[in-house]
């Protein structure tokens, strides 16, 4: 067996040596360089366009909303976002004027010889300013919807009869989670080239090559054919290279589109951040009610996203969100209420989690001040009401699988030395300047597509077998770090009972490989994996089948086979699309029922010091506990575990968005603090495998999942160490000396 | 990278003289970039021409005499850390260098472009103004030592004149004293500093003398807290010494909010940093 | 425009370009070597490591005139060097993920490894070392083990 090893890395040779493309490291003959001329005001009407006569604008390509041959908009879920605006600005960064030239340095100066006269209309930039419709900015029709993308409610049992019972404490309080920037270390970037025989083609750093193809098929107006997107080397998505790509997939190819020639954009650091998607903002209130003893027999949650100036994913983010919101417990009474609200910065978008981070700190949070203020254990409160198997979340689902969060938690606590740390830091705290502090949170993520998301999406996934007995996986799920052609690789290798090494994975290029959907949701390994397996037995049984081979005869026999096959008909190819699994059943208007096929289940626990002298916090140590089904590979799964959770480390107290009338203020990595190698803590992790049946080998969906937990569990050890109640995040130095002040 | 790279020109001098006379004609001195070419990529480094320093021998070294050790303005903070004998002396200038960027920026930052970059936040001026630093000054009419305390006359303003150039950077030599910096940045590595700190002192039987703080990032120029010095001195340090302090160091500061902290973040730490490090130079 | 002279990964070069072009842009569009990567602009990330006379630096702060005569190493010259096996470290411990970090980290562990001399260094020096390296990917983890892994003798 493969799976389960610690293979090496599929393209890791390449990635060492520096020999691998990304595609700022790929040049065309006669390439031009295109760059974007963006708003500056966060809401307005476009008067005028000055271009500076200090600039030879004859040299230059230019493109306004008026060049587009197709339709001017962003084919997503809704069609409200422009590709350039033409007559309103919606947010600060709205791209209005592309400008092409071959010497980058002289688009510099060009881009600055432009300015966008707007008439300024007043924006709304907090998510309390949306909700009272200080202004109209998004859906103007006069009914209770404006100013709302989407809401959700989400119904289980009787909250109002569980709150009205005598015997229990009732606990209300709002949280609040702000912006974060994805910030992979490759900016975002895109090559397009165009000729009429060929139509359109872009090559760039993306996580949905089908997105970007969705995206340009109306621009252009041009048929499937003629739109050909090739994913290179990608440095880095967590989501911010889900859906806007797309956008800038569209720029560059309207530049080449006019220019004649390939068109080359890469954005610098300030543009990507300024610019690009981040993390929604959110603001959650959480009531509960609980009995003496600590059963949670209510949960009346209120969630709110702040989504930026256009639809976009808000709608899906917000679904996350909502379903994650009442946690792993298997609270009998729970209502949801949930909006994604519109305002006026830049969209907000996917980043690792999609809305679950936001509310599950708020419910980790909550919990431990219900604990505090109820004098309970918090270890006990949660185990108390962890979800068991047999027994439902929020939607009503019926946990199927076995699950068991309370040894999960268990587990991690031993390893953080969880009650001996509690003690001595309690006791060593009052005469210290620093102060210490250890925290939990416990929390499950759903593994895919939200809902019937997986059946819509319908993916499919391909094998082709080569003469020589190669096998190669055609899917347009994409290698963005966290291991995609590796896990493919050993899948088909075991399915097969074939070398890994005579497994390829084919470069994600629309022409060649079918829509296995979009790498997102933690849904490539379980969802697209299974589909992978599939398509691999799919193709042995065709050579079985031509009487040609037997399964486990070996890799020459395997060849043979191909070669007799491919020599007969030419190629030998096998594609598996997804099928909805007979006992997941989810009603989308009542938002109840099968909302994932499967959960990972995790308890993580943070150890923090906090300064009293300068309130500087340090997370210390990390203990990552998780239930994720079987470990296709240990090193790439803590990989992302470790990643998942600096990153969290970084939302908790580090990274914060600074606004300045809907733009990002602090748009530089000197400013933007993300954890260096010197903060970030020892991390360890810790695997309970319950393989699932809904994913090859018993694999569960784990990229998303480390995300979740580090900030409520740091929170609350800040808490603890300083018998405060934070309740937002970043919680920056600043914030705790106001908290200690008052 | 948003500048013109073709309406600049970094010119390379065989030597000081050299350079001094292209200082003279209007070329404006380039160090180790570490702060100009962040400016350059952000397209805010006016065009025109620059002189390279980088490769003048004339400008480096750190010597050590019976007064004085001097260091030649192309120190790198990469040299400060590895230095015995400021390390000895003045651990202070150590601290900063340690704390300044991280190593790729230690290795190319100078003390004397930072000097003249004369950023409030920068890392080492608090501890050269603590360190009673001299800085000497070059120009084809002739070299002058001024010292660093007042060399800072605004935001972003110094004493240099068209045409001059720091050469070199001397320190007192200091015994017998005890020693304070803290930068409080965020986090560890690769941080502008919120707050920076550096004191020292001479203590006997719990009380001190020749006390030196100075701040960083909490006013247009890094500065000395004449005032808080004052209170501190020649009494013992209690809660009501303390108090004073803190009041102290409200008259020595301006702080101001920002896109990395507050007003108020900055004074509460100033005066949290005082009271430590008043409270640990009569313990030491 | 100017010429540099300089030893690029051992072999001799000419190198031309503005006096103030960043090395960075120098030894991508006109040596042609790719595997050094732009990742901030600003000197923060790392990403554009490369050793000037054995000297770690960022490349993108570093002006084209000030490498006359020097000898710079690159991620490209790794892979013929004692570090090869800093590379396979990477590799094996899982300090590659997205990769675009990689061959300046590699860079840095390469200057880490050569201040050692032979000693291990312990994780605080690997944190510390590699502190101007940025990594979105790993929490760092899997980047110490596999730098402490290549430094045992």
């Amino acid at each position: 067996m493969i799976v389960g090893t610690k293979i090496p890395r599929k393209e890791g040779l390449q990635k060492v040596t520096g020999a691998a493309r990304y595609v700022d490291d790929i040049v065309f003959p006669d390439m031009l360089h295109g760059v974007t001329v963006r708003s500056t005001a966060p809401r307005g009407k476009i008067k005028a366009i000055h271009f500076a006569p200090s600039i030879r604008w004859n040299e230059f390509t230019v493109i306004t909303a008026k060049d587009i041959p197709g339709k001017n908009y962003v084919a997503l879920i809704t069609y409200d976002q422009p590709f350039l605006a033409d007559t309103v600005i919606n947010h600060p960064e709205e791209p209005v004027v592309l400008l092409a030239h071959h010497d980058k340095h002289v688009l510099e100066e060009a881009r600055r010889a432009v300015t966008i006269e707007v008439e300024a209309l007043p924006p709304v930039l907090t998510i309390e300013e949306s909700l009272a419709k200080t202004q109209i900015v998004w859906g103007q029709d006069n009914s209770p919807h404006e100013n709302i993308f989407k809401e959700y409610t989400v119904v289980k049992g009787d909250v109002a009869a569980a709150f009205a019972r005598q015997d229990v404490s009732l606990f209300e309080a709002e949280y609040a989670t702000g912006a974060q920037e994805q910030l992979y270390i490759e900016n975002n970037g895109m090559i397009a080239t165009y000729s009429a025989q060929d139509g359109v083609t872009v090559w760039g750093s993306m996580q949905c090559p089908y997105y970007v193809h969705k995206g340009l098929l109306p621009l252009f107006a041009l048929g499937d054919d003629k739109v050909r997107v090739i994913q290179t080397e990608t440095g880095g998505g967590f989501g911010g290279k889900e859906e806007y790509p797309t956008l800038l997939a569209g720029h560059a190819a309207l530049l080449a589109m006019k220019a004649g020639k390939p068109v080359k954009m890469i954005y610098d650091r300030q543009e990507d951040m300024a610019a690009t998607t981040k993390r929604h903002p959110s603001k959650t209130r959480v009531k509960s009610a609980v009995t003496k003893d600590g059963d949670l027999v209510g949960l009346d949650i209120d969630f709110v996203i702040d989504g930026g100036a256009y639809n976009t994913l808000s709608p899906v983010v917000l679904s996350r969100g909502t379903i994650h919101s009442a946690g792993p417990y298997h609270t009998p009474n729970v209502r949801v209420h949930s909006r994604a609200v519109a305002t006026n910065s830049p969209p907000h978008g996917a980043f690792r989690g999609f809305g679950a981070p936001q509310s599950i700190f708020a419910l980790e949070r909550h919990l431990d001040e219900v604990a505090r203020k109820m004098a309970l254990d918090p270890v006990a409160l949660r185990k108390r009401n962890f979800i068991r198997q047999g027994e439902t979340t929020a939607t009503s689902q019926t946990i199927r699988e076995p699950v068991d969060l309370a040894a999960v938690l268990d587990k991690a606590l031993a390893a953080a030395d969880y009650d001996a740390k509690k003690k001595r830091f309690l006791a060593m705290n009052p005469s210290s300047v620093v102060k210490r502090g250890i925290g939990f949170a416990t929390f499950m993520h759903g593994a895919g597509f939200t809902g019937s998301g997986e059946k819509t999406l319908a993916s499919v996934v391909g094998v082709e077998a080569l003469a020589n007995g190669h096998v190669r996986v055609l899917a347009a799920s994409t290698e963005i770090g966290q291991g995609t052609n590796t896990v493919f690789a050993q899948i088909v290798s075991d399915t097969l009972a074939l070398p890994y090494d005579m497994i390829d994975v084919a470069q994600p290029d629309t022409r060649d490989v079918p829509n296995s959907g979009p790498t997102v949701a933690s849904r490539t390994c379980m969802v697209v994996g299974k589909l992978v397996q599939s398509a691999a037995i799919g193709l042995e049984q065709t050579l079985v089948n031509a009487g040609d081979y037997k399964h486990g005869a070996g890799a020459d026999a395997f060849a043979a086979a191909c070669a007799k096959y491919i020599a007969k008909h030419g190629s030998l190819k096998c594609y598996s699309q997804y099928q909805q699994p007979a006992n997941v059943e989810w009603d989308d208007k009542k938002y109840q029922g099968d909302a994932y096929a499967t959960y990972a289940w995790a308890a993580y626990v943070a150890e923090v010091s906090v300064d009293m002298a300068t309130y500087e916090i340090r997370c210390d140590d990390f203990v990552a506990a998780q239930e994720i089904g079987r470990v296709v590979h240990p090193v790439l799964a803590e990989g992302q575990i470790e990643g998942g959770v600096a990153q969290g480390i970084g939302y908790a107290i580090y990274e914060k968005v600074v606004w300045k009338e809907g733009r990002m203020a602090n748009g530089q990595m000197t400013n933007y603090i993300m954890p260096t190698s010197a903060d970030a803590p020892p991390i360890r992790v810790l695997f309970d495998e319950q393989p699932s049946p809904h994913g090859p080998f018993g694999a569960k969906g784990i990229g998303e999942l480390p995300m979740d937990g580090p900030a409520p569990a740091i929170l609350n050890a800040i808490a603890m160490a300083l018998d405060v109640s934070p309740r937002a995040i970043p919680f920056l130095p600043e914030d705790l000396m106001a908290l200690v002040k008052k | 990278m948003r500048a013109n790279v073709s309406k600049y020109e970094l010119v390379t001098p065989a030597s000081l003289a050299d350079a001094l006379k292209l200082c003279a004609g209007g070329h404006k001195p380039f160090a180790g970039g570490t702060d100009l070419m962040v400016l350059f990529e952000s397209g805010k480094l006016p065009p025109g021409r620059y002189v390279s320093l980088w490769g003048l021998s004339e400008l480096r070294g750190i010597t050590a005499d019976d007064a004085h050790i001097t260091l030649g303005a192309l120190t790198t903070y990469s040299d400060v850390r590895v230095n015995a004998v400021i390390a000895k002396e003045h651990p202070n200038l150590c601290a900063a260098a340690k704390e300044t960027g991280a190593l790729a920026i230690q290795n190319r930052g100078t003390l004397g472009g930072n000097i003249a970059n004369a950023s409030p936040a920068a890392d080492s001026p608090p501890a050269l103004l603590v360190a009673g630093a001299e800085i000497e000054l070059r120009s084809l009419a002739g070299t002058r030592w001024v010292a660093y305390d007042g060399f800072h006359t605004g935001y972003k303003q110094t004493l240099m004149q068209a045409g001059e150039l720091i050469t070199r950077v001397r320190i007192p030599r200091a015994s017998d004293r005890v020693s304070y910096y803290r930068k409080v940045g965020t986090r560890k590595a690769q941080a502008i500093s919120k707050v920076c700190v550096a004191a020292s002192a001479k203590v006997k039987a719990g009380v001190l003398s020749d006390l030196r703080i100075a701040l960083g990032s909490v006013g247009p120029v890094p500065l000395r807290c004449k005032h808080t010095e004052a209170v501190l001195v020649t009494r013992v340090i209690d809660a009501q010494a303390i108090k004073e302090a803190r009041d102290a160091v409200q008259k020595d500061i301006a702080p101001i909010d920002d896109i990395r902290s507050t007003r108020e973040y900055r004074l509460t730490v100033a005066q949290n940093l005082v009271a430590e490090l008043a409270l640990r130079f009569v313990a030491s | 425009m100017i010429d540099v002279k300089c030893r690029l990964n051992g072999k001799e070069h000419t190198l031309r370009g503005h006096s103030m072009a960043r090395l960075l842009d120098v030894i991508r569009e006109e040596a042609k070597l790719t595997g050094t990567k732009e990742g901030c602009g600003e000197g923060e990330c790392g990403a554009c490591s490369v050793l000037i006379d054995g000297v770690l630096v960022d490349s993108c702060l570093v002006p084209l005139a000030q490498v006359q005569g020097a000898e710079i190493t690159t991620i490209e010259g790794v892979a013929h060097s004692k570090h090869q096996k800093l590379q396979q470290a990477f590799i094996e411990h899982g300090g590659a993920q997205c990769g675009i970090c990689t061959p300046g980290m590699i860079i840095a562990s390469a200057a880490l490894i050569d201040r050692c001399q032979g000693r291990v260094p312990n994780t605080a020096e690997v944190r510390e070392a590699l502190a101007g390296n940025l990594c979105r990917c790993t929490g760092y983890m899997k980047i110490i083990d596999a730098v402490q892994a290549a430094a045992k003798p």
